[in-house]
């Protein structure tokens, strides 16, 4: 039994290319391929729990592939961390499965699947978790490379003009640092004969400064670059909106936090000390304040959040700049809270865009008498977003600023400051949504939506692409479907409702989470665990 | 160890030529010019790897043996690197298909505010303007749709044709 619970480290990863296979065999039903992808994706959620508890109670739960040493090998690592973030991505995947499920059956009846979308999904999942797992930097480069790969063909989905357009930029700029990492691995390579990360943790000591610091600098601008750090940004909030809505939550929840995942790990394992403190605090105040001010100038719903996602993404990076264990704490719970929260918003601005055809703020208005759930649903991880005091947000924010402030350093008080203002910012962009399209009643000059596009009432995000893909018959139904009122399916809201819920829980059960993210911390600071946990099997 | 230097002017003419690649505006010239760099990563792999002649296996020739590791990195690199592409060829084909061009389109909303700020320059000095001229472009800003990313795929066909012209 212990044997076969040492082996559940592999799980996660191959749990979902297995599902994925299936799925491809069975591309002609779609009710096999739902069925399959729920089931695999409910056996990683029960295994990274398992996972998270052993971690934690028994320490990091490590497995060498095909048996090969660790030097040698691929080994996959479940530290604290890892299983933290493991657990929360693999929960907020599935809701992002179930919602896709209920999308897909409303809107384009049972017979019409596109068979490719979720074996693409599964190994999206797959990839995910081998980055979130690996032990060694080629690993994790593979990992990227499944899960990007995955990604740009759902972000393509349908192949519409709009997700082309928007998908290449993606794409491009994906390939550009897939091989800055190809780049970066070589040169870590011939400078240390190793890609273990624990064998690397004592050889980078032992390197000439200069040389350690190029290394140090060009992992970090490899992963900057996914994590959408300020200067490498600009890529984000203009591809993210036009995917699907599934796409985008399940985009804006992990992607983005894989960057930061293996920032974090690099920077604390690979390069302890304070050798880019300086530059990280600078780009995390800059991204915090720049990210923000683009949210604002938004009237988008999607593009709003697309660039809060940016804004928050300097909040973890601020914890890791700061490098205390108090500020890895609040990095570590912060990226676990705005992973669920940020994904339960795309999942909602989805649903907005259902319900009103639009994500446009200049043509929404008075959905909170219309729909007072989604509302809600909306209300409370925008608040969560904003760190207002009882939700988790502001314990992560909390956190974060006191470790700022113990460092009595100018530019980590200033980190401060921008977290502060940030954090307003926020608060006033989504004041924004919440006033122009829940709360004020839609404006009388503005086009009555759903009357305007009625040859393609289907929302522009939907799951199939917007327009030329729709056949004859499903315009048909289409056409009979807006005439009834419409109402949330609800495929589509109980995910997004769980997730809301998740949101909350993390509100409930902040001090356990909270010390939890302490004891990984510690873990982390460490550093001993890990590498005696890879290299003494 | 001192590293073959042949090797690595290869890699950096082939990195060097990828890069002027990839800053091209055609998806097609982008695809090579990650094709050129990827190809070059795996010499720089070769590099990485120590010096040629040594034997693959242990107790073949004498002395040490040659590195696995660096090849079977680049190994699983040209794989990727041929799934990227072909992924990529067909992207590049799908785009040509929609708009005639494979060129990689203006970001929508850096269009917008240019075409915001050619505006307030034609309404400074209108009179000057030729109403022919102004028209479409006029007509183009008037279709609020345009913010809407999704909604507006009749907008982005008419941005692909200027891109053409």
């Amino acid at each position: 039994m212990n044997h076969i619970l040492e082996q559940l480290v592999l799980a996660p990863v191959i749990i979902p290319l297995l599902g994925a296979g299936l799925c491809l065999a069975a591309g002609r039903s779609a009710a096999v391929q739902r069925i399959v992808s729920i089931v695999t994706l409910g056996l990683v959620v029960a295994a990274a729990g398992i996972l998270l508890y052993r971690s934690d109670a028994y320490g990091p739960q490590t497995f060498n592939v095909g048996g090969w040493p660790a030097e040698l090998g691929i080994s996959l690592i479940a530290d604290r961390f890892s299983s933290l973030m493991l657990i929360v991505s693999t929960i907020v995947t599935l809701c992002v499965l179930l919602y896709s499920i209920g999308q897909g059956v409303v809107e384009f009846g049972r017979q019409t699947p596109l068979s490719v979308f979720y074996p693409t999904f599964l190994v999206l999942s797959a990839g995910v978790s081998n980055a979130f797992l690996s032990a060694d930097l080629f690993n994790l480069f593979v990992g990227f490379e499944i899960l990007l790969a995955s990604s740009y063909v759902l972000i393509t989905l349908g192949g519409t003009n709009a997700r082309v357009r928007s998908g290449t930029i993606y794409i491009i700029v994906s390939l550009i640092s897939s091989v800055l990492f190809l780049i970066s691995i070589g040169a870590v390579y011939a400078a240390t004969g190793t890609v273990n990360f624990a064998q690397l943790a004592s050889r980078f000591a032992e390197l000439p400064t200069g040389i350690s610091t190029v290394l140090q600098l060009l992992l970090l601008l490899t992963f900057a670059v996914k994590a959408a750090v300020f200067p490498l940004y600009a890529w984000l909030p203009d591809s993210y909106p036009t995917a699907p809505a599934p796409v985008t939550a399940v985009f804006a929840g992990l992607l983005t936090k894989v960057g930061i995942y293996a920032i974090l790990r690099t920077q604390t394992l690979l390069f302890p000390g304070d050798n880019l403190r300086t530059l990280l605090l600078w780009a995390s105040i800059l991204t915090m304040v720049i990210g923000i001010l683009g949210a604002v100038a938004q009237s988008d719903v999607k593009r709003v959040l697309s660039f809060t996602l940016v804004s928050h993404i300097g909040y973890m990076l601020f914890g890791i700049a700061v490098g205390t264990e108090l500020g890895m704490t609040g990095a570590v719970f912060y990226i676990a809270h705005h992973i669920t929260v940020q994904t339960t918003l795309f999942l909602v601005a989805g649903l907005i865009e259902y319900r009103a055809g639009t994500t446009n703020l200049d043509r929404l208005g008075g959905l909170a008498r219309l729909a007072p759930i989604l509302s809600i649903m909306f209300f409370v991880p925008a608040m969560n977003l904003a760190g207002i005091p009882p939700f988790s947000g502001f314990f992560g924010k909390l956190a974060l600023m006191e470790a700022g402030i113990e460092d009595e350093a100018g530019l980590a008080t200033l980190g401060v400051v921008a977290a502060i203002v940030t954090s307003l910012l926020t608060l006033y962009a989504i004041a924004k949504i919440w006033n122009r399209a829940f709360w004020q009643p839609k404006g009388e000059d503005s086009p009555d939506v759903s009357q305007v596009d009625t040859g393609s009432w289907t929302p522009a995000g939907s799951l199939h692409g917007a327009r030329g893909v729709g056949t004859k018959t499903q315009r048909a139904t289409a056409w009979t479907e807006e005439r009834e009122e419409k109402r949330l399916p609800r495929g589509m809201a109980g995910p997004t409702l769980f997730l809301a819920f998740v949101t909350v829980a993390l509100t409930v059960f902040a001090g356990p989470l909270m010390s939890y993210a302490q004891r990984a911390a510690v873990e982390l600071v460490d550093r001993q665990p890990y590498i005696e946990a890879v290299l003494n099997r | 160890m001192s590293p073959n230097l042949i090797l690595v002017i290869v890699v950096g003419v082939m990195v060097g030529s990828g890069v002027t690649l990839v800053l091209e505006r055609s998806l097609t010239r982008i695809l090579i010019g990650f094709v050129l760099i990827g190809n070059g990563l795996n010499v720089l792999f070769l590099v990485a790897s120590g010096p040629a002649g040594r034997a693959p296996l242990i107790g073949i020739g004498e002395g040490r043996m040659s590195d696995p590791l660096p090849q079977a990195m680049a190994l699983t690199a040209i794989v990727i690197t041929l799934g990227v592409t072909a992924f990529g060829l067909a992207l590049a084909y799908r785009a040509y298909q929609l708009t005639g061009t494979d060129d990689v389109q203006d970001d929508l909303e850096d269009d917008f505010i240019r075409r915001r700020a050619e505006r307030d320059e034609v309404s400074t000095t209108f009179d000057e303007a030729l109403p022919d001229e102004a028209m479409p472009d006029e007509d183009y800003l008037d279709n609020d749709d345009t913010l809407d990313v999704g909604v507006a795929a009749d907008a982005e066909t008419s941005v692909g044709e200027e891109n053409r012209r």
